[in-house]
Order: structure tokens, then C-alpha cells, then sequence
């Protein structure tokens, strides 16, 4: 049973890093980006390429897809994104989802539709075993190093919203854009960066994702409702929201499909529901921010 | 690539058409119209299978009964409505005087009601779910069944210390077909079933049903995934440990790809499967069959598809000999009962079921001049397909 709750945090925390890039764009931005997920996957396909072809080390080719992503996104965002910021929100969905076919085509052109496989380092691939019975904790150490990964990420990332001056540029710049910009903040550069690091953050979900969730190119849309389920379940005002509910769907996920394989797939998505009647603006909402 | 080699093909065949007086165009081209899924994630079945029937055509000319061959090459992306559309059009339009082709099940069952009405042989190069040539008296099978190749694995299991055996199929229509006969032949054989697990077919994760699979500790985990999907099921068993749990992996032939089995990786290493292709079988004909495929693609192994592929260019070809380049009924008729040796082994399509009877090999996967294989052990000779034995 502790394993099922690992694997479930373990799917959670994946989830997480793969979402809260979108929760910053759609929350902060009040942008909606469905092409979040082309993204995730360029930075999966930056990792498995770097591997494939040119035999460097899985743990240096995860910043590789961070940067990669990230730099997409910049550029992206500064000839795409920027002019549909005003636009309605249909405009933005419709946008992003062309985005995606585009970018599904594409790799389908220049790599194939195979799904492709990742070869891990040694000391990733083990297993570690504590106790017995029915309280018997299996750790794949693939997944601990998810987890850990993820952590240090959150922390990172709450304390730079909170706690430095982008954090509160960014903030700033969210609820009044004219006024912010009235202050001397540069709102275009606060966005860029924004955009990249969400961006890169997919990527580095992306990449850590390629050996739990594969990867091939329609990766995008098949985790987009994934992601917008967490977005919308955890709102998107915080890092801590969208954590939350990345840890509860993956955990209900992995436990739904474990205990009653017939229904797995459907545990989301009533979880999702239940809990949208229960608090339609998510879980966690910030009084008084957009 | 492929289909800019194919729009350059269309270009040449319109320019021959408008070349040539319309009516006689007409009479000397034998059309083949291919629908198979060029994207998504079935595409390595598509890939095998027009290489295949590429490498077909380059090997025994581009005539037959006189007539000029066209092949006709469209991608369907796995979805049964497109399918049946381009079956439409290729009927309609070009009149195809045969279709091939169809990655899965229900692709397959869309088109075979145009089959029906149009008179069209459709000869299912992939798709293996054993009702499909039921659906249409018009329907040829060149690939295998999954009842074929489950019953040959129920039947070698209980023999090998193999006595419980949970199921992990993929959900849907050959999926269950596998675990049906896979489970009713097993419990004959005095085995048992204690679980039967069907994952949905784009299951992003399979941890939660193999830790299932890990508490019940049977003798071994069969499994089903449909071509392609295999890769991630052998990873994640290995990643969990199972094999250490004294878990045995065996599945049909589609676990153990020929197209990836490479990038498996050592872990797949002792995995039991059983399949009527493996690109180890060793016979001249497969030799052949391997070496010049490979040439012609880059090095790309074949796998069962291009199997299928090829040894349905075959019957098409013969068929069509025997009709003299007719099509419609005489061409179904030149299609049963033809007996030959394929890349395989030998096969024979019924002519009564139209479906095709052929051995079922047992199968470990061994290392063979640093390469993985998948190396035959044991034959089951002339398994019909028992999804229609009642």
C-alpha cells in the first residue's frame, strides 16, 4: 500500500513540474497556453536526442531541455505570444492549439512517430525495499530522484515569487500592467523571463517525464488534459495550489487504477469534478488577486 | 519522405494518365489501394508495411496478368471514420480494383462493409482481432490472430512450470480476444487466472497495474500491447523489480517487436513470447527477406507487420494472375487457397474462413552477435485460427 502512495506521489510531483509552468502562464499571465505541453515534449525529445545521438549523461542532458524550452520559449513568446495577450480568450485557445498540431506534425517529420525509449543511467534504475507484508515500501530510484527533483523545485520557486524582487515585479505587474509600468518596471522583459522559465520548466518535465509517462509526438495533447486538470483543480494563484493538486490527482490515479482497474480511468476525472462543485475557482484561491 | 516519394509517384501516374488515351489507362492498371497509418502511434505499423510492399513490387516488377500495378498509398493516423472516407474515395473515385492494408481492428471492421457493397477484396495486412473476416465475405487475411498466438502460449505455459498467470491487455478489440483465449486455454490446461487487467489503450503510465500484478505474485505477467506500445510495458517490469519477484514476462510476438527490441535494452533478455514472424526465423526465404529489407530501408529490421505486408502483396499478386487482372469476385477467388512459402514460414489462407493458417513459434529472446532476437524454439504447426473453431 506504501508503494502505490509513492508511485502516486512520484506521478504527482511529475505532474506538477510538467503544470505549473501553465499555472504561472494562465494564472499570473492570464494568458491561456494549450501548446504548454509541445513544450514539455520539445524538452523530452532535446533529452532523448542528446542521449541517443550524442551519448552525453541523462543528468546533463536535463538542463540542456530546461535551456532548450526555455529559449523556445522566449523566442515564442516575443514573436507569437506578446501581440495575443490582449486578444479574447478564444483567439489565445485557438492560437495555441494550432501550435500544437504544428508542433506534432513537426516532429513527427523530422524524428518519427516511434515512441521513443530512454536509456537511464545505472544508479537510476534500481529499486530499494523497506519493510514487508502489506506495509512493504518499494522505491524505483528512478522516482525518489523525481521527487527530490520536484522539492527542491518548489522551494525555488515559492521563494522567487515571494521572496526576491522578480517575484514581486512579476506580482506587480500581473494585477495592473499600467500602473507597474508606470513604476519603472519593464513589463515586456518580466513577461519574457516568465514565459521562458514556465516554458523550461515544462521541458525539464519533459524530460524527467520520457521514461514514466513515453514519448512520442502526440505528447501534447494527450497530457493536456492533465495538465489543465491541474491548473484548474489547484487555481492558478499559487505554487502551492497547483502542488497540492498534482499530489492528489496522481495519488487517485495510481491508487484508482490499482484497486479498481476497471474504473482507473475515470478517478480523475469525478475527483475533478467533485471537487470544481465543491470549489469552483479551485482549491486554493487567493482572496482578492484576478 | 515517404510522402513526397508518393506525391512524386501520384505526379508521374497523372502524367502517364494524361499521356496515355483515358479508356486504355483504364484497362492496363491494376490499383492497389493501400490505407495504412502513416502517423501517429501506429505509424512503425504503416512504415513496415509499405516498405514492405515496396520492396514487394521491386522484387517481382511492377506487371501482373499483363497489367500495369499501382499502388496507392494513404494515411489513415488509426482513426476507423478516416479509414472508411479514403476506402470510400480509393473505391469511388479510383476504382481500386483491391484493398489493403488496415493497422487495427476497427479500422478494418469500418471498411469491410464497402468490401461488401462494392464487391472489393480487402486483404488485412495487420489488424488481428480473429471477427474481422467475419464481417465481410470480401475480407483476405495475411497477418495472424491473436487466439493463434495466445492458445500456442496457454498451451506451453502449464508444461513449463507456469501455473498462475495474471493477464495485462491493452483495452480493446484484440486485446480481449488474447486474453480470452489466453485464460479459457490456460484454465483447460489446469492453469489459473487469479486477475485479468486491461489497461485503456493510451494508458500514459502502467506502474499501478504491474504493482497489482507484483502483490499477486503469480508465475508469470502475459501480456498484450498493440505494436509499438511494448517497449514501455518491458521497461516498466523491469524498473519495478518483477523479475527479481521470481515474475516471468511472456506475451504475443507484439511485446517483442522485432522494430524495437534493440532499444530494449538487456532486460528483455529470456522473455517467452509466441508469434508467427520473428526476422531470426531461420529459413532462406526470411534471409532474403531480411537482408534485401534492411538494404532498401536504411538498416530498419523487419517486424510481423512487414510480414503481413509482404506476404499479402503476394496473394494480391497471385490472385490477380489467376484471374487475369480481373478484379471483384475472380479476384477473391485467386486469393483462397493459396499455399506458399513465406519469410514466415509456411502459410495457407483458408478457403473457407479466408483467414490464414500458419505455425506459431516459441520464442526467447537471445543475443546474437551483439544484437537482441528473438530465436524460435518450438513450433506449433498449422494453428488455425481458434476464434473460429466454434
Amino acid at each position: 500500500m506504501l508503494t502505490i502512495l509513492f508511485d502516486g506521489i512520484a506521478y504527482g510531483m511529475l505532474l506538477f513540474i510538467l503544470a505549473v509552468g501553465l499555472s504561472v502562464t494562465m494564472g499570473l499571465m492570464n494568458f491561456i497556453n494549450l501548446a504548454h505541453g509541445a513544450f514539455a515534449m520539445v524538452g523530452g525529445y532535446i533529452t532523448v536526442l542528446l542521449m541517443q545521438r550524442l551519448g552525453l549523461p541523462f543528468l546533463l542532458c536535463l538542463p540542456a531541455a530546461f535551456l532548450g524550452a526555455a529559449l523556445i520559449g522566449a523566442l515564442l513568446e516575443r514573436t507569437l505570444y506578446r501581440p495575443l495577450y490582449h486578444r479574447p480568450h478564444l483567439d489565445q485557445v485557438l492560437f495555441s492549439i494550432g501550435l500544437v498540431f504544428m508542433a506534432i506534425a513537426s516532429v513527427d517529420y523530422f524524428i518519427g512517430s516511434t515512441q521513443q525509449i530512454l536509456q537511464l543511467p545505472d544508479w537510476l534504475k534500481g529499486r530499494t525495499e523497506l519493510g514487508s507484508g502489506a506495509w512493504q515500501l518499494g522505491m524505483g530510484h528512478y522516482r525518489l530522484f523525481i521527487i527530490a527533483v520536484c522539492l527542491a523545485l518548489t522551494v525555488v520557486l515559492q521563494f522567487i515569487l515571494s521572496r526576491t524582487r522578480f517575484g514581486s515585479r512579476l506580482r506587480a505587474s500581473v494585477d495592473d500592467q499600467r500602473v507597474a509600468a508606470g513604476l519603472g518596471i519593464n513589463v515586456n522583459q518580466v513577461f519574457l523571463s516568465t514565459f521562458a522559465v514556465g516554458s523550461g520548466l515544462a521541458g525539464l518535465g519533459g524530460a524527467l517525464g520520457a521514461e514514466v509517462l513515453g514519448l512520442d509526438p502526440n505528447f501534447p495533447l494527450k497530457f493536456m488534459v492533465y495538465f489543465l486538470i491541474v491548473v484548474a483543480v489547484g487555481g492558478t494563484s499559487s505554487i502551492s495550489g497547483p502542488l497540492l493538486a498534482a499530489l492528489l490527482l496522481g495519488i487517485a490515479d495510481v491508487a484508482g487504477k490499482y484497486y479498481i482497474p476497471k474504473l482507473g480511468a475515470f478517478i480523475v476525472y469525478t475527483l475533478m469534478i467533485v471537487i470544481l462543485v465543491w470549489r469552483p475557482q479551485g482549491l486554493f484561491v487567493r482572496q482578492g488577486g484576478k | 519522405m515517404k510522402r513526397r516519394q508518393f506525391s512524386t509517384a501520384a505526379v508521374a501516374a497523372a502524367a502517364a494518365a494524361i499521356a496515355a488515351p483515358a479508356a486504355l489507362a483504364q484497362d492496363n492498371v491494376f490499383k492497389i489501394g493501400l490505407i495504412l497509418p502513416m502517423t501517429g502511434q501506429q505509424a512503425t505499423t504503416g512504415r513496415q508495411i509499405e516498405a514492405a510492399a515496396r520492396l514487394y513490387m521491386a522484387q517481382h516488377g511492377d506487371t501482373v496478368a499483363g497489367k500495369k500495378v499501382q499502388l496507392i498509398v494513404k494515411d489513415d493516423t488509426s482513426l476507423p471514420d478516416v479509414t472508411r472516407r479514403i476506402a470510400q474515395e480509393l473505391v469511388v473515385n479510383d476504382k481500386v480494383n483491391v484493398l489493403a492494408g488496415f493497422g487495427i481492428t476497427p479500422s478494418a471492421l469500418a471498411v469491410a462493409p464497402i468490401a461488401t457493397q462494392s464487391k472489393t477484396p480487402m486483404v488485412v495486412m495487420a489488424a488481428a482481432t480473429s471477427s474481422i473476416t467475419l464481417a465481410s465475405p470480401y475480407v483476405v487475411r495475411t497477418s495472424f490472430t491473436l487466439p493463434q498466438a495466445s492458445v500456442a502460449l496457454a498451451d506451453w505455459a502449464p508444461k513449463n512450470g507456469i501455473k498462475t498467470v495474471v493477464t495485462l491487455v491493452s483495452d480493446y478489440g484484440p486485446g480481449l480476444d488474447a486474453e480470452k483465449f489466453f485464460k479459457d486455454r490456460l484454465l483447460f490446461n489446469g492453469g489459473q487466472v487469479p486477475e485479468t487487467l486491461r489497461v485503456p489503450m493510451r494508458s500514459p503510465d502502467f506502474a499501478p497495474f504491474l504493482q497489482k500484478v507484483r502483490d499477486i505474485k503469480p508465475d508469470a505477467l502475459f501480456v498484450f500491447v498493440p505494436s509499438g506500445a511494448g517497449a514501455a510495458v518491458m521497461k516498466q517490469f523491469l524498473e519495478r523489480g518483477m523479475d527479481k519477484a521470481g515474475i516471468k514476462l511472456i506475451g504475443t510476438g507484439d511485446v517483442t517487436d522485432d522494430d524495437q527490441l534493440n532499444d530494449m535494452g538487456d532486460g528483455a533478455l529470456g522473455v517467452v513470447t509466441s508469434h508467427h514472424y520473428s526476422a531470426f526465423h531461420p529459413s532462406a526465404a526470411n534471409k532474403k527477406f531480411v537482408a534485401e529489407f534492411s538494404k532498401a530501408n536504411k538498416g530498419l529490421r523487419p517486424n510481423f507487420m512487414a510480414a503481413g505486408g509482404y506476404d499479402g502483396m503476394r496473394v494480391i499478386y497471385e490472385a490477380a494472375k489467376a484471374s487475369k487482372g480481373q478484379g471483384g469476385d475472380a479476384l477473391l477467388a485467386g486469393m483462397k487457397g493459396q499455399i506458399f512459402e513465406s519469410p514466415r514460414g509456411p502459410m495457407f489462407i483458408d478457403a473457407q474462413t479466408r483467414d490464414v493458417v500458419h505455425n506459431i513459434y516459441l520464442r526467447k529472446v537471445e543475443k546474437k552477435d551483439g544484437q537482441l532476437w528473438n530465436v524460435e524454439f518450438d513450433v506449433i504447426k498449422d494453428v488455425k485460427d481458434p476464434g473460429k473453431a466454434r
